[in-house]
């Protein structure tokens, strides 16, 4: 019997360890290796340089700047996105006729979901590729076609767009319109998150709330909210994920991938730049190594703070 | 099994059973206020509504307008002659239908691969004990953490080795892509049916090992029929996942000593949209992307409640 199970165990393992090792893990013990190198690309040398990369990592202007620019959309995303997701879900679920069995939330709030959810469905290019032509700069694009015909914009001055490095909040004019992108993609999908976490909520405490004089107001940020701690806390470490891959939008939709002039430069983007336009290998695996150290402690940092104890129901 | 009872739940809460007299007074009293907030609601909702379909909805109408009316009237949803044309000329001269062969023949290979391996690996770990079974484990869940740019260059370094060896499996090949994708959606996979397997009963595995089923008999004619509604679940979020991957195949799909690039759908919208900037072909590029996402809008609408709850689920574990 114990044979059986050894055999059995081998052979289930076997070959999806095989491909993990292969494809997943050994390409990142690579990574980490090659980062202490100056290796170029393809053939050349490769030297042992200990941590050069990485102090020059330090001191890398184009770095520097990439690693605000990730740290905006980390805090920005997850923001935008939980907040306008949870007012559309007070909204869906708050909404509607009152009775014992508290709030029903509104008419065709179903039909509201499945529209909301449709650009999770769609592929971070299609949704890329969609909005370059929304946002173009000249009068066949939909938003400034728009704003002209009404007379808002000067059709010889239309806004740029993801072509705009101006800064507005201190932060470049592009990342705020690739930022519009995420949330307008992520709301419909976090919204159908807290709305199922609203409804598996038993009714019983909402009916204890109102027989104690609570209107849906009050119940709603005084039961609902509290008890959807934990889905928001883990929405927002998922959006921290998604903060750290805009690099999509970035590759698709900005002049020369990080512009112009590298407002829009994101680590995905200088490393990409850096290993393949560049062919500095070592140095692109350094930030590798940077960028994965530093989504680790962010991962470790988050599941710390929003840890709680858990309300059981 | 487990949905069963879940159901049971459900309809145990939404029964109208329990009497509260004290609450029709007060809901009459803020009928009114109620109607205003309803109103209030519906206004933003449709604006938002609007926000999602509007941009999609334009770009259908301008996949069915030439390229004239799209330079001319770039606003209109409604083209004054329907061109159907522009659909043939992205799927040959837009190559729009080599990609979605392409992309159809790897997800083919590869998201049965993923279930398959995936859930066998699951299955074992979660219900064997051996020695190394945590190590295994953990070691697939770290590659939630790390980011697949880190792993670029070596990847790219390692398949083009591979294919010196094993053509089929170097840059370019279906077959590369595959096993690429395989591996790297195997985490997600295990983690996820790890805590599925987890939650099935104990006595049936046993009862079945009993009647002399063998372990990989009782796993594949037992276990995994009980897991089916993990397996639709993980199904969806790795068909979505695979269907949309870009980066993997940009890095990976690259022409080798001159052969036309296999690319898949993502990849080739990318090229696509970047070209025709030379080539001005607007109503090409919109045709492209409504083929593009079409046929998963309408997968998503009709069963919009298994992937809604296939996706939710993911982030809920």
């Amino acid at each position: 019997m114990r044979h059986g199970v050894a055999r059995f165990v081998t052979g289930f393992l076997a070959l999806p360890v095989a491909l993990y090792l292969l494809y997943v893990v050994w390409p990142f013990v690579q990574a980490a290796g090659y980062s202490l190198t100056d290796w170029g690309g393809f053939s050349g040398s490769q030297n042992f340089v200990g941590l050069d990369n990485y102090v020059r990592l330090l001191s890398d202007e184009l770095i520097r700047k990439a690693f605000w620019h990730n740290v905006f959309f980390l805090v920005t995303v997850p923001l935008f996105t939980i907040a306008l997701a949870l007012f559309l879900a007070f909204l869906l679920n708050v909404g509607g006729r009152e009775d014992r069995a508290g709030i029903r939330g509104v008419f065709g709030s179903g039909l509201y979901k499945i529209i909301f959810f449709f650009p999770q469905v769609l592929s971070l290019v299609v949704i890329a590729v969609m909005w370059q032509q929304i946002y173009r700069t000249d009068g066949q694009g939909l938003i400034n076609g728009m704003l002209i015909k009404i007379g808002l914009v000067d059709a010889d001055n239309p806004i740029a767009f993801t072509a705009d490095p101006e800064p507005f909040l201190g932060v470049p004019a592009v990342l705020w319109w690739l930022l519009l992108i995420a949330v307008w993609s992520g709301a419909g999908f976090y919204m159908v998150l807290f709305s199922a976490a609203m409804q598996s909520i038993p009714k019983d405490i909402f009916e204890a709330a109102i027989l104690d004089g609570a209107n849906r107001f009050h119940t709603f940020f005084r039961v609902t909210l509290p008890l959807l701690r934990d889905t928001i806390s883990v929405a927002w470490v998922y959006l921290g994920f998604i903060a750290l891959d805009m690099y999509a939008l970035v590759f698709v939709m900005t002049p020369s991938q990080g512009g112009p002039n590298h407002a829009s430069e994101i680590f995905a983007s200088v490393l990409n730049f850096t290993a393949f336009q560049k062919g500095q290998y070592g140095y692109a695996c350094a930030m590798g190594v940077a960028l994965a150290i530093f989504t680790i402690l962010l991962a470790a940092l988050q599941l710390r703070i929003t840890r709680r104890d858990r309300i059981e129901y | 099994m487990s949905t069963a009872t879940h159901g049971l739940g459900r309809a145990d809460q939404a029964s109208p059973s329990r009497p509260a007299p004290v609450r029709r007074a007060d809901a009459r009293r803020a009928g009114v206020g109620a109607r205003i907030f309803n109103g209030f609601s519906h206004l933003f909702l449709v604006v938002w509504a609007l926000m999602v379909v509007y941009p999609l909805v334009w770009v259908v109408m301008s996949a069915l307008k030439n390229d004239s009316e799209v330079i001319r009237e770039p606003l209109s949803l409604i083209p004054s002659k329907l061109h159907w044309d522009n659909f043939a000329r992205a799927w040959t001269e837009g190559h729009l239908g080599s990609f979605f062969l392409n992309t159809v023949l790897v997800l083919a290979g590869s998201v049965t691969l993923t279930m398959l391996l995936g859930s066998m690996a699951a299955y074992a770990l979660a219900r064997y004990e051996f020695r190394g079974n945590r190590l295994i484990y953990y070691m697939f869940l770290s590659g939630l953490t790390l980011p697949i740019y880190l792993a670029a260059v070596p990847l790219f370094k390692g398949v083009y080795n591979m294919g010196i060896t094993f053509p089929l499996l170097g840059p370019n090949k279906h077959l590369m892509l595959i096993v690429v994708y395989v591996a790297w959606s195997l985490s997600f996979t295990i983690f996820f049916m790890h805590s599925f397997f987890r939650t099935l009963p104990d006595s049936i595995a046993e009862a079945a090992m009993v009647d002399g089923a063998s372990h990989t008999r009782t796993f594949f004619s037992v276990m995994l029929p009980m897991a089916k509604p993990g397996l639709i679940s993980i199904g969806i979020f790795n068909v979505l996942g695979q269907w949309n991957q870009w980066y993997l195949p940009t890095l990976l799909m690259q022409s080798v000593a001159g052969e036309p690039k296999h690319q898949v759908l993502s990849q080739g919208l990318i090229e696509l949209s970047v070209n025709q900037g030379y080539k001005s072909d607007w109503s090409g590029l919109f045709a492209g992307v409504t083929m593009a996402m079409l046929p998963v809008l309408i997968v998503y609408i009709v069963f919009q409640r298994q992937v809604q709850s296939g996706l939710t689920a993911g982030v809920g574990k």
